[in-house]
């Protein structure tokens, strides 16, 4: 027995050098220094779900490497955080490595942000898609609405059934107004048409997400839209051979026969700003919120499967958003229990398209805000 | 022929140098994994050690890791002791943190001691009552109680589900599924930068340690473990050890929660537990139900989670890669309780000299 013990030891102890000797001559990955004497700057991205995810969290990511690229700056990340005092353990953790910059991409990560930022008064905080502020912590977002508005042309003017599903997360402003810009779209070309919502109450879990897209098929939609982190509408809608808009990427590998067009994040432009400010000194917490003009927020190319004509209509609306012609939230707009929510003439203001009382869906919308 | 046998009794030097090879062998491969992405392993595990360890800060952490792992695996333990599988430690944490949560949200404004004292009580009481139900059904019916205490995990689960999307959410969240937080009132203090739950793990752990080897009700409670016919030949009530054993061993699973609740997320969420429950089925097994064992593995295991989250941000690991390490730790460590108690042999022959020429 003692022999056969040192022999194990004997080959466990050779496979360790075996190891360690062939790693020895690559070292850990050095950080790359800043490429002037401005203050060094760390950055910590936390993300609810893992980076290759193919969406919501990937498109943050994609920024964090952007920034990589564009500033030197050394960046860390830490994927799956739950929207628990885990997020706070996370930013503590990573704070403790010696980030000093915080980006937390999530809605619910907000009150431990919050906390976080209350306790390191010389970190900065970026908090996406949340409301709350305080001198060290901004919040950043964009107007999806506006390409969420164009995906609904695309839609409105593809729809056979005239039933279009769209599978979406939470009932807060942020998911209402991309469902009520994107069923306004589809109505602007296609007054017959309405969209049906099935909420999942969740960003991340893909099999819930699907199990709702397959209810939405079987309803007879025969497109399917989304407000969910990763594209599992879209692997639904390939499966059954319908058609399909994503979000946060271009999802046209995921989905090639189906999908015809994705409103899209870029984060990386905004990232390398508000890094670069802070490393010049002069980064001041903010609300930030752009559209299409800023570039945050876009339309993907339409693929193939797209309608004819869909590629000018698009074009033509664009053009009418950035010129300020089209705002989108411009009234006489109805609720779908036909209360007249926007009267004829008033646009909404930011104020109320973030507030509390943006709860209601818009006429042709088939669903209800549970509250 | 593969055949096992059973081992006679393995000395305890032996036994201690299969569980450290076990280990070993758990290094070296994840070392394998660690090389095929492109990392040296040597530098990802001095990082694990540090990430843990390296400042007072990630002591801290880890000192609070294993405070919830330490009480859940001390309520486990008194369970298992009696040879009661209570997997449903999970459940009795969530039950624990809504009773403790029912107390902070109703009476948001009663003094702290007060306030903090209810919700302890409730909290204990909330686990106890849960862990309640499967013990009174095995005392009545003999049910089976692995199945039921993991089945009402789940029931637990969704009932603070129902309440942080349904009559308990947030009017002020924008629509967005949370419970509100809690008054500052009902918030556990902190001792020495960490909140005091660390103390109460350290009195538990010479409470249980006490309970176990000086109290009758311990005592009964391992004797009832080691054969009930013995138990009712001693004249033990087992109907009621059955309860009083599992009623403590959901209250300390509930005071989990509670302290989670109210020091950690300052709110219930379905995230309050974050599997705790399950991880500590873990920690008390490898500490053979042991109260200062539990201390110890708790501390290595936390240290092991915090490690592991260090080298993934650290090193860009994946997390599901980090997470692999202790998987594997785990795997190796159960295997290798396989091979203290069984051996393999190759052939009869083999067989039949084992039996003559072991020990």
């Amino acid at each position: 027995m003692k022999k056969r013990l040192g022999l194990i030891l004997g080959i466990l102890m050779v496979m360790v050098f075996a190891v360690v000797g062939c790693g020895a001559d690559k070292s850990t990955p050095t950080p790359k220094k800043p490429v002037d004497d401005k203050p060094q700057v760390k950055a910590g991205f936390v993300y609810i779900g893992p980076v290759g995810d193919g969406g919501w969290t990937e498109a943050h990511d994609n920024g964090r490497k952007y920034l990589e690229d564009k500033l030197g700056i050394e960046t860390v990340y830490n994927e799956n955080v739950p929207e628990s005092s885990d997020c706070e353990k996370v930013i503590n953790d990573m704070i403790d490595q010696g980030c000093n910059v915080i980006f937390a991409t999530s809605f619910g990560f907000m009150d431990y942000v919050e906390k976080a930022a209350n306790n390191h008064p010389d970190v900065k905080f970026l908090h996406c898609s949340g409301y709350k502020m305080s001198d060290n912590m901004g919040v950043y977002f964009g107007r999806m609405y506006e390409p969420r508005y164009l995906s609904g042309i695309v839609a409105g003017m593809k729809t056979k059934t005239n039933k279009i599903g769209y599978v979406a997360a939470f009932e807060i402003p942020e998911v209402l107004r991309g469902i009520n810009a994107f069923t306004m779209g589809v109505r602007s070309v296609n007054p017959e048409a309405t969209v049906s919502v099935k909420w999942t109450h969740t960003w991340i879990d893909a099999v819930r997400a699907k199990e709702a897209a397959k209810a939405l098929l079987d309803e007879n939609c025969d497109i399917l839209a989304q407000h969910q982190d990763a594209p599992g509408p879209q692997v639904a809608a390939e499966e059954k051979g319908v058609w399909s808009v994503g979000y946060n990427m271009d999802m046209t590998a995921i989905a090639p026969k189906a999908h015809m067009t994705s409103p899209v994040w870029n984060w990386g432009p905004y990232y390398v700003e508000q890094v670069q400010a802070i490393m010049d000194g002069t980064w001041e917490s903010e609300s930030y919120w752009g559209g299409i003009k800023e570039g945050i927020v876009d339309l993907s190319v339409l693929t193939e499967n797209a309608p004819e004509g869909a590629k000018e209509a698009v074009e033509n609306a664009k053009a009418k958003i950035l010129s300020g012609e089209n705002k989108i939230w411009t009234g006489p707009i109805k609720d779908n229990t036909g209360e007249l929510k926007v009267e004829d003439g008033v646009t909404l203001t930011d104020e109320q398209l973030t507030s509390l009382d943006f709860n209601w869906l818009v006429e042709g919308v088939i669903g209800k805000v549970e509250s | 022929m593969i055949r096992m046998i059973k081992r006679g009794k393995m000395s305890k030097r032996k036994s201690v140098v299969i569980r450290l090879l076990a280990v070993i062998f758990a290094l070296v491969i994840f070392a394998i994994l660690i090389r095929v992405m492109d990392l040296n392993p040597l530098d990802v595990y001095v990082a694990l050690v540090k990430g843990a360890f390296g400042s007072v800060y990630r002591i801290r952490e880890v000192i609070i890791k294993s405070t919830a792992l330490v009480i859940t695996s001390l309520g486990i333990a008194i369970a298992f002791k009696m040879q009661f599988w209570n997997i449903g430690g999970e459940g009795q944490i969530f039950m624990g943190a809504f009773a403790a949560s029912y107390i902070a949200l109703n009476y948001p404004e009663l003094p702290k001691p007060l306030l903090l004292t209810l919700m302890i009580i409730a909290g204990m009481i909330g686990g106890g009552l849960w862990a309640l139900i499967p013990a009174f059904f095995k005392a009545q019916w003999k049910t089976n109680e692995t199945i039921m205490t993991l089945m009402m995990n789940y029931i637990a689960l969704k009932w603070v589900m129902y309440l942080q999307y349904g009559p308990w959410k947030d009017p002020m969240a924008l629509g967005f599924p949370k419970i509100a937080n809690f008054s500052a009132n009902a918030i556990l203090p902190k001792v020495f930068g960490i909140h005091i739950g660390w103390i109460f793990a350290l009195l538990l752990v010479v409470l249980v340690s006490v309970f176990f080897n000086h109290s009758k009700k311990g005592y009964e409670i391992t004797v009832l473990g080691e054969s009930e016919n013995t138990a009712l030949y001693a004249g033990i009530d087992i109907k009621k050890t059955i309860l009083v054993a599992m009623f403590i061993s959901g209250a300390l699973c509930g005071l989990t929660g509670m302290i989670q609740a109210s020091a950690l997320n300052n709110t219930l969420s379905i995230d309050v537990s974050g599997g705790l429950g399950f991880t500590a089925i873990i920690t008390t097994w490898l500490a053979f139900l042991k109260p200062f064992f539990i201390l110890i593995v708790s501390i290595l295991f936390a240290a092991l989670l915090q490690g592991g989250s260090f080298i993934q941000t650290a090193f860009g690991i994946p997390q599901a890669a980090a997470e692999l390490l202790q998987g594997m730790i785990l795997f190796f460590v159960l295997a290798s309780e396989f091979f203290i108690r069984y051996k393999l042999v190759m052939n009869r022959h083999q067989v039949a000299n084992e039996k003559k020429g072991d020990n």
